[in-house]
């Protein structure tokens, strides 16, 4: 219909100017030039201050060392910090991949009353209930539960956050599945069990392992959640600690932030370059902030 | 909602409905307690005068609206607001989304190199973690070796205390625009070949292709595209680790405000009854998206 009016259009407009045309694209290039700019400047810093013999804010290399790192794994709150990271992206996306996985296969091949609704509400509630959102019942119920400061308490919360989008893209995954597998099966007498663990387990896996990637990478990077259920530092995972390393003067560690940032970056990316590669797929939604 | 065609969930298993509800139960259980019950509790919470210090700590009292005219009432909340509304509408709504497009645009036409370069800067943008990111655009800003100085030539200009506002805004764009630009790309290999070449034989310039054969066909696009990013903006925390809503609660968006009255100002009730506001705003925005995505469906079922 668009392309109907298009070719209503006077045919006798003259053709398009060649120097503007010249002049519109040069300036189209210098548009772009000044995106990689604007978009490269604040990535410089994580390139090249880890390896600055005199790191600070400013992002040149007046020299080449890797004793900033040697700084960093010195640091006694290092290790633990990576350690608490691990614990609560481990823990929440493993807790997320089993329940998900459980919910979405019965989901998928069972009509039970009231699914439809429930999967829209589902949806519904993982768009709306954010971390930022829900932060003072969180905080207050973990509280009274007498799980704050608890690292089992975060994971809890960030898995509960992050089942309802899981649940979704794992019952879209079950739903593409054949079931001619699991009917054949079935024909040579196998039990429920027996299905579960020989069939439909080894057939769901690639679309576990995308989920508990997903959850993995959005734990790891998440900030609000640790930072306001969790106020004893040996428990903070290296989101929160980061923002520890301070002098006694208030200055910030440079040696310390830069190495710490990243080491902390580079598992997202390269598990990022990795789901996506595999499945073409992009990190989104879950609980943010 | 995709309808499923009848006998595509039969039970070939044969789970049962008891077992297939067991193997429901424990995901519904953590979401209900964790999610559900949070949200629920934040509509009583925010009827209490209930803080962690001072006459409230001991026994919450009930105050029914009173934190709500309160909030009206507090200078503090009703420019937190108008923040909020600034930051979503030009980071979000016109900032990432206006950039994502035009993004997406010219990477149909750009040389390979330069759009490579330019999609892997944007998403690194967007995958780093939170902290990280917070920490570059301070060295970015800083005010004596921050690179914008350097760069511009600027000396002593503190960026994030002179133009707060503006500072998150741009770092928002900055961060956030790989999706509409992800979702753009997607939906721009939606239009066509053959209708953008019949409007370029009738002669018809870039911005006019653009306005009769690309918009109107990527109309829904915009729209949900709009609906996420203002949804994930209006939740966004991550200003409060550029400015920690300073100076002078310049920046300090409702994200923020709800922290500070709430987590560090130990008045619950009344972060509650905010929080509630943030809930029902994000309501709206989830339900109309919802909508169109149920009502495209339907479109392509009958299709």
């Amino acid at each position: 219909m668009s392309a109907a009016t298009a070719t209503h259009a006077p045919s006798a407009r003259p053709a398009a100017n060649p120097a503007r045309t010249i002049a519109a694209r040069s300036l189209g290039y210098a548009g772009l030039c000044v995106l990689v700019v604007f978009f490269a400047l604040p990535l410089l810093w994580l390139v090249l201050t880890p390896f600055s013999p005199t790191p600070s804010y400013r992002a040149t290399l007046s020299g080449f060392t890797f004793g900033n790192f040697d700084k960093l794994f010195a640091n006694p709150q290092t290790w633990p910090s990576i350690r608490n990271s691990l614990v609560l992206a481990i823990g929440s996306s493993v807790l997320v991949i089993v329940l998900a996985a459980l919910a979405a296969y019965a989901l998928s091949r069972v009509r039970i009353p009231g699914r439809d609704q429930l999967l829209y509400a589902l949806l519904l509630l993982s768009s709306i209930v954010t971390g930022t959102a829900a932060m003072v019942p969180i905080f207050l119920m973990l509280f009274q539960l007498g799980i704050i400061d608890r690292q089992f308490g975060v994971v809890l919360v960030l898995s509960g956050g992050l089942l309802p989008a899981a649940v979704f893209m794992l019952k879209d995954f079950v739903d593409s599945i054949p079931k001619s597998y699991e009917e054949s099966a079935r024909v040579f007498g196998a039990s429920p069990g027996q299905i579960l663990r020989h069939i439909v387990l080894p057939v769901i896996r690639p679309g576990m392992a995308t989920v508990g990637v997903w959850a993995l990478v959005q734990v790891w990077g998440n900030f609000l959640v640790p930072y306001v259920l969790l106020s004893d530092p040996a428990k903070q995972p290296a989101a929160v600690v980061m923002y520890t390393f301070y002098d006694a003067g208030g200055q910030p560690n440079f040696s310390l932030i830069s190495t710490f940032a990243l080491v902390y970056s580079v598992p997202v990316v390269v598990l990022y370059l990795v789901v996506n590669r595999r499945y073409g797929f992009a990190f989104q939604g879950g609980i943010k902030g | 909602m995709p309808t499923t065609s009848p006998g595509a969930d039969s039970d070939v298993v044969g789970l049962g409905r008891g077992r297939a509800m067991a193997f429901v139960a424990p995901a519904l259980v953590l979401v209900g307690v964790f999610l559900v019950f949070p949200a629920a509790w934040t509509i009583y919470l925010g009827l209490l005068d209930y803080s962690l210090s001072g006459s409230g700590a001991k026994a919450p009292t009930f105050v029914g609206l009173g934190n709500y005219v309160t909030a009206l009432g507090d200078p503090a909340f009703t420019k937190s607001l108008y923040l909020t509304l600034l930051y979503v509408g030009f980071s979000a709504v016109v900032g990432q989304n206006v950039l994502g497009f035009l993004l997406a645009w010219f990477f149909r036409t750009t040389r390979p190199a330069i759009r490579n370069t330019l999609n892997v800067l944007v998403l690194l943008a967007w995958i780093l973690p939170g902290s990280v990111v917070a920490f570059l655009w301070q060295a970015l800003l800083d005010r004596r070796d921050g690179t914008l100085n350097a760069l511009l030539g600027t000396t002593d200009m503190a960026w994030a205390l002179d133009h707060p506002m503006a500072v998150i805004i741009i770092f928002n764009i900055w961060r956030g625009t790989a999706f509409s630009m992800l979702l753009y790309s997607a939906a721009l290999n939606t239009v066509p070949r053959s209708h953008l070449e019949v409007a370029r034989m009738a002669g018809a310039r870039p911005w006019q292709q653009l306005r009769d054969v690309v918009l109107p066909t990527v109309k829904r696009h915009v729209l949900t595209n709009t609906l996420l990013i203002t949804l994930w903006t209006f939740n966004d925390f991550s200003p409060y680790l550029l400015t920690g809503g300073g100076p002078d609660n310049e920046s300090e968006i409702l994200p923020v405000y709800i922290y500070k009255e709430a987590i560090i100002g130990g008045h619950l009730g009344y972060g509650s009854a905010i929080s509630l506001l943030l809930l029902l705003a994000n309501l709206v925005i989830a339900v109309v998206y919802i909508r169109l995505l149920r009502n495209g469906s339907d479109k392509e079922a009958t299709a």
